[in-house]
């Protein structure tokens, strides 16, 4: 009973300032350690013995992780080494790939997604995405775009759909750029703002956790650094995890950094004790540089 | 390597001749088109007056007479086969886009090319089967069932090959969102298709709106007004058909007038939806 309330809580709770205080200050190299179990708070997501198949292809062997609430979490690696397969199963956006099957469990706040009464609907709406390449929708205004998500979805109060569309792109850090022309068309903006109205897009619909694969790695470092702002700043209210191929993002903007290389998770931890003092060799390698 | 190497001239000639050559060629497709209206008009346009557009055929011999009647006809067969063949189409379509296996969808495919190439007059023979002969009667459900027959494997290839155009980021940002497919599909994706998908209706009702081989045993033809659905009507091409085989010579000018009718017609029809299908965002191409 209990592990069913908890998104429920997570959702009504505040959030933001008093609700979690005491976590938001400390920067990650002061949070407690939690590659192992030994989190207070109970994971966001908790990933155990993850298998991923395209066909007779497996992509992922058996990955266990867990994803801290409210922290930021990169996952990196070489090509091909199953970072996108990992986050696209966390909210079964890979299961577009017909031929693709899942092993083991993930939970999201104790609900099990791959469980049969679960929906994917429903796991994507606490879980939202972000792609490597900006999507707006064409036929949408800038403001249409934010909103879509809410009003596809049935809400129709103007007032609501007013309110949510400023507070997005407020969060995304988009508001002022864009508050004279909401009527604009999505595809005026530029590629850094493209990208920053879909994750005003993806936050709109309130989602619990917020999955970004590669999100800066078509804009230039402007753009990036804009974004890497945004990512530290969400990381108060939201659960993020961020695919990425660039090192130095990894370092800078994330609390808890796993390592990937040929569908095995290497090595997880403080983001700072991976890039410093990693405890496999492999790991070492790939973040100093020597392959990958 | 010299800049100006004599091999530079005969590089600049041959660029010079090919380019002269696509412009013919490109001259080529448009001039028959240019050729046959220019007749058209020049056969036809002497007979159209108001009468034409408002009045019925009169009997051989008896000058004037008008194909209003026919018109009219023409409008409503292509009404009531768009109402029967775009909605099979364009949901056929999203279905072989969106949703069918792979295996299934070569088979759709590899048989609505196969009806595609099916000749007109065999869909007339279809529709009399299945309608005139039940109903004892031609009718004009009977022309417009043919005339439906012609369109779907139009659309329904049209609409899956524009589906296929719209950018698959755009479905997985909509799936992630939290929204299920056929709301992706009907608010996102065929938004996004559709200009090209009213574009392929477009060919399609073109297409049609000049057959005449499938009307000749369903619709029949009618020297009056068709006040009932399951009684004959009349059409334009039929109705050129008939008095360009006449051996009066007023028929053959009505029929020049009616040619020239129906070319505007069709020209009108892509024109008009053509600009009222523009996109908010979208250029008109």
């Amino acid at each position: 009973m209990n592990l069913t309330m908890t998104p429920e809580e997570t959702k009504t709770a505040p959030r933001g300032q008093a609700d979690h205080a005491g976590t938001a200050a400390p920067r990650p190299q002061s949070k407690p350690n939690a590659a192992a179990t030994s989190s207070p708070a109970a994971p966001a997501l908790s990933v155990k013995n993850l298998s991923v198949f395209f066909g007779k292809h497996q992509v992922l062997k058996s990955v266990s992780l867990n994803i801290d609430a409210r922290a930021v979490t990169a996952i990196i690696g070489p090509s091909g080494c199953g970072k996108s397969t990992f986050l696209r199963s966390l909210n079964r956006m890979h299961e577009l790939v017909p031929t693709s099957r899942v092993e083991g469990d993930i939970r999201l706040f104790g609900e099990d997604i791959y469980s049969k009464s679960v929906e994917p609907v429903i796991v994507r709406r606490r879980v939202g995405m972000v792609f490597q390449k900006s999507n707006p929708f064409p036929t949408m205004s800038i403001g249409e775009n934010v909103v879509v998500g809410l009003r596809l979805n049935g809400v129709r109060n103007r007032t609501v759909l007013a309110e949510q569309t400023e507070k997005s792109l407020r969060m995304a850090a988009l508001w002022d750029e864009v508050k004279d022309r909401l009527n604009a068309p999505a595809i005026s903006l530029s590629g850094g703002q493209q990208q920053r109205l879909c994750i005003a897009r993806a936050l709109a619909v309130q989602p619990e956790v917020l999955l970004m694969d590669e999100p800066a790695s078509a804009l230039d470092p402007l753009a990036t650094s804009k974004i890497e702002d945004l990512i530290r700043e969400l990381r108060k209210d939201y659960t993020i995890v961020i695919v990425t191929h660039n090192m130095q993002q990894a370092a800078r903007a994330s609390d808890y950094t796993a390592f990937f290389y040929m569908g095995d998770l290497v090595e997880f931890g403080p983001t700072a004790q991976i890039f410093t003092s990693p405890k496999q060799k492999r790991t070492e390698d790939y973040v100093t540089g020597r392959f990958g | 390597m010299n800049v100006t190497s004599s091999n530079h001239n005969i590089r600049k000639a041959k660029s010079f001749a090919m380019n002269g050559l696509c412009i013919l060629c490109a001259v080529l497709v448009i001039l028959p088109l240019g050729l046959i209206l220019f007749y058209l008009i020049q056969k036809g346009a002497s007979s159209l007056n108001w009468a034409f557009f408002t009045g019925l055929p009169k009997s051989a011999g008896v000058p004037g007479g008008g194909m209003g009647n026919a018109i009219v006809g023409t409008l409503e067969l292509l009404a009531l086969a768009s109402g029967i063949g775009v909605p099979i189409g364009v949901l056929g379509g999203v279905y072989l886009s969106e949703y069918g296996g792979e295996r299934m969808n070569t088979w759709i495919r590899f048989w609505a090319d196969v009806l595609n190439g099916v000749p007109s007059i065999v869909w007339g023979m279809v529709a009399y089967a299945l309608v005139v002969l039940p109903m004892k009667g031609f009718s004009a459900w009977a022309g417009a069932l043919a005339l439906a027959f012609i369109m779907i494997p139009l659309v329904l290839r049209t609409t899956e090959e524009v589906l296929a155009l719209v950018p698959r980021s755009y479905r997985e940002a909509a799936l992630a969102l939290g929204l299920p497919q056929w709301k992706t599909i009907v608010r996102i994706i065929l938004p996004t298709a559709r200009r090209g998908i009213i574009t392929g209706i477009l060919l399609a009702m073109g297409r049609v709106a000049g057959e005449t081989a499938p009307l000749l045993f369903t619709a029949l033809g009618n020297d009056y007004w068709n006040k009932n659905l399951s009684k004959p009507i009349a059409a334009l091409p039929l109705e050129i058909f008939n008095y360009s085989i006449s051996p009066y010579d007023d028929w053959n000018r009505q029929a020049w007038a009616g040619a020239l009718v129906l070319v505007a017609m069709t020209f009108c029809l892509s024109l008009s939806v053509r600009l009222f299908s523009t996109g908010r965002f979208q250029k008109n191409t």
